[in-house]
């Protein structure tokens, strides 16, 4: 799997026995052996935590999936009587698996954030960071799929709206739409089929995650200098060193997960969502999950519907390009103090989006009036306000990030991973109290 | 085919002209491509509508119930309708906008039945995303999109805001002066 070797020695006659017929002790034994950089920060802790997060996800989805009833008389019923007040515990389960979508997205959001940062997109690691934005994909369709199931008013606003976005879409639109709901509504047949997808994707995701395993574990791991581990001295083994760190990094999310399992257990939710479904009544403020307002903010931008659609989808397909829109020789953004800049202000832009999804598309930004209009809307309201941030969302990818890569002036590489690590903080006088580690 | 000429035995069967095998293999992977798609057209068409939800069903309303002014909202075909009274002034305001410029453009008389054209029945999914609009909101005292923000006049076309379309109109007939069958 990785192209360190084996060091796993059978010990006992079963373990040789075993080894010479199906290696899977050795295949563990290899995978704690992995030689990773000895520089990586508490960023990286989020694959350990992205994992956990899964794990909770299925294990709580298939407890919830044994009491739910899947059917558009029944669904809203069997979540708010039976599961939030007469199963065991239910409340807690779903209160855990209602959050935990949150917190999985809190979670991917400072993965992803991270690896633009340290530029671990870049070769040899495009198929990891490919499979990265698969695995995105797969969890934004699953959260969709599992906040219809509820039934409330905001679950099946939010399924209509979300699936007649491919009626944007000339001719195989409408049809395709149909084929969808299995009626000409968001209907009991949506929900069942979405509910046979939600217990299925998480599955789907689980696979490509061991593919994003495998893919990490043939280039190692980037580091926060972005420089190539050139020696063994420059790695630790995975085990102990960072099943200990992640674990720790771990049990501090649990904390801040269980701040809103047990103290703030609707303050993702709408209110909306405990009214059962009506499809002759949509409720005055419908708004996706926050993990998703960005990209309902650029949907909204547009004035147009197949170009909503289109931008939306582009959005998404941005960060699939990355890796050859890039043109920078050096990986991480702490040697370029310049990309650092229009960066922090792409993730500010992607903020202003999420909060523009939350509001009106008339209300304002700035107190006071509208201003002047610009062609549809006053020039101080959310409209205008996700449009240039939408503008600038592209832009960076589209612009910036290719032409900046050829033109900035980059700080001088260290010759290896570990010299910042001893020359940090810089009080400290290099070779003082780290100079033993550096003997070898 | 010509490729076979590498295969094991080629030689024995002279030089590569296409031959019994070839078109048996071709013959072969035909069939094979009929039987894929055979077995995945009923695992894409399952997902269309049933044949219950297809039995189109056509209902009865009596308008007399909808006083001059105000509009219900109706479900037809699990979706919704809207069956709207139209005052004298909202007919106005509609017949005096019919060569306005507009996205969707149409005749308020082209959007009602001749001589019902107090009563506008159209589908109540907003065409951007499929939304109920609400009630007399936006400028033109129609209809507001709550959604996304588009704004529908009182001939239900579309004025302002991201649809593309005015609302469907849908099929209906009057019964009587105080009934429509719609479906």
């Amino acid at each position: 799997m990785s192209e360190h070797t084996s060091t796993y020695q059978p010990k006992s006659a079963i373990e040789r026995w075993l080894d010479s017929r199906l290696p899977i002790v050795r295949f563990g034994a290899d995978l704690m052996e992995f030689p990773t950089p000895r520089n990586l920060n508490y960023w990286y802790t989020f694959g350990g935590i992205l994992a956990f997060c899964l794990m909770v996800q299925i294990i709580t989805g298939i407890i919830l999936a044994m009491h739910y009833d899947a059917s558009g008389a029944g669904a809203f019923i069997s979540v708010q009587r039976s599961i939030m007040r007469d199963v065991n515990y239910g409340w807690l389960i779903r209160g855990i698996h209602a959050n935990g979508a949150s917190m999985f997205f809190l979670a991917v959001y400072l993965h992803i954030a991270r690896g633009m940062y340290y530029g671990s997109y870049k070769a040899p690691r495009e198929v990891l960071w490919l499979l990265g934005c698969v695995i995105y994909v797969l969890m934004m369709a699953t959260a969709f799929m599992g906040y219809v199931l509820p039934w409330g008013q905001m679950s099946f606003w939010g399924a209509k709206v979300i699936t007649s976005l491919l009626g944007a879409f000339p001719v195989i639109g409408p049809p395709l739409t149909t084929l969808l709901w299995g009626g000409f509504a968001v209907d009991s047949p949506t929900l069942n089929r979405f509910f046979s997808l939600h217990y299925l994707l998480p599955f789907v995701i689980a696979a490509v995650v061991a593919l994003h395993v495998w893919a990490l574990h043939v280039p190692g791991n980037n580091n926060p200098t972005g420089v190539n581990v050139k020696s063994k001295s420059d790695t630790l083994p995975f085990h102990p060193y960072y099943t200990v760190k992640d674990l720790f990094a771990i049990l501090v999310f649990t904390i801040v997960f269980a701040v809103f399992v047990f103290y703030l257990p609707d303050a993702m939710g709408k209110v909306d969502n405990n009214i059962e479904a009506n499809p002759l009544v949509t409720p005055a403020h419908i708004v996706p999950e926050w993990y998703l307002l960005p990209f309902y903010a650029i949907l909204r931008a547009i004035p147009d519907k197949l170009m909503g659609v289109l931008g939306l989808a582009g959005a998404l397909a941005m960060l699939f390009a990355l890796p050859w829109l890039d043109t920078s020789k050096v990986r991480s953004m702490r040697y370029r103090p310049t990309a650092r800049i229009f960066f922090l202000v792409w993730v500010a832009s992607v903020m202003a989006l999420g909060w523009c999804g939350s509001q009106e598309p008339d209300g304002l930004v700035f107190p006071g009036g509208p201003g002047p209009v610009l062609i549809d809307y006053g020039i101080n309201t959310v409209t205008w306000l996700s449009r240039i941030a939408t503008t600038y969302y592209f832009a960076y990818f589209l612009v910036i990030v290719p032409v900046l890569g050829l033109r900035e002036r980059t700080l001088p590489l260290p010759d290896s991973l570990y010299t910042p690590v001893l020359a940090h903080p810089p009080g400290i006088p290099v070779g003082a109290a780290a100079a033993p580690e550096t003997q070898g | 085919m010509a490729d076979i000429a590498g295969h094991p035995g080629a030689e024995l069967d002279g030089p590569a002209e296409p031959g019994r095998r070839d078109f048996l293999y071709l013959a072969t992977g035909a069939v094979g491509v009929a039987g894929v798609a055979a077995v995945a057209w009923p695992l894409i068409d399952q997902l269309n509508p049933a044949a219950d939800t297809l039995a189109l069903a056509s209902i009865e309303y009596d308008i007399s119930k909808v006083a001059l002014g105000q509009e219900v909202t109706i479900a037809w075909r699990k979706s919704p309708v809207f069956i709207r009274h139209r005052t004298p002034a909202e007919i106005a305001a509609a017949k005096a906008d019919d060569h306005a410029p507009m996205k969707d453009p149409a005749t308020d008389a082209s959007r009602v039945k001749p001589g019902h054209e107090e009563w506008l029945i159209v589908s109540a999914s907003c065409t951007h995303l499929g939304c109920v609009p609400t009630f007399k909101g936006g400028e033109y005292h129609g209809w507001m999109c709550p959604c996304h923000g588009s704004v529908y006049d009182t001939a239900a076309r579309i004025r302002k805001g991201p649809a593309p379309k005015n609302l469907y109109l849908i099929p209906y007939e009057f019964l009587s002066p105080t009934k429509v069958k719609i479906g």
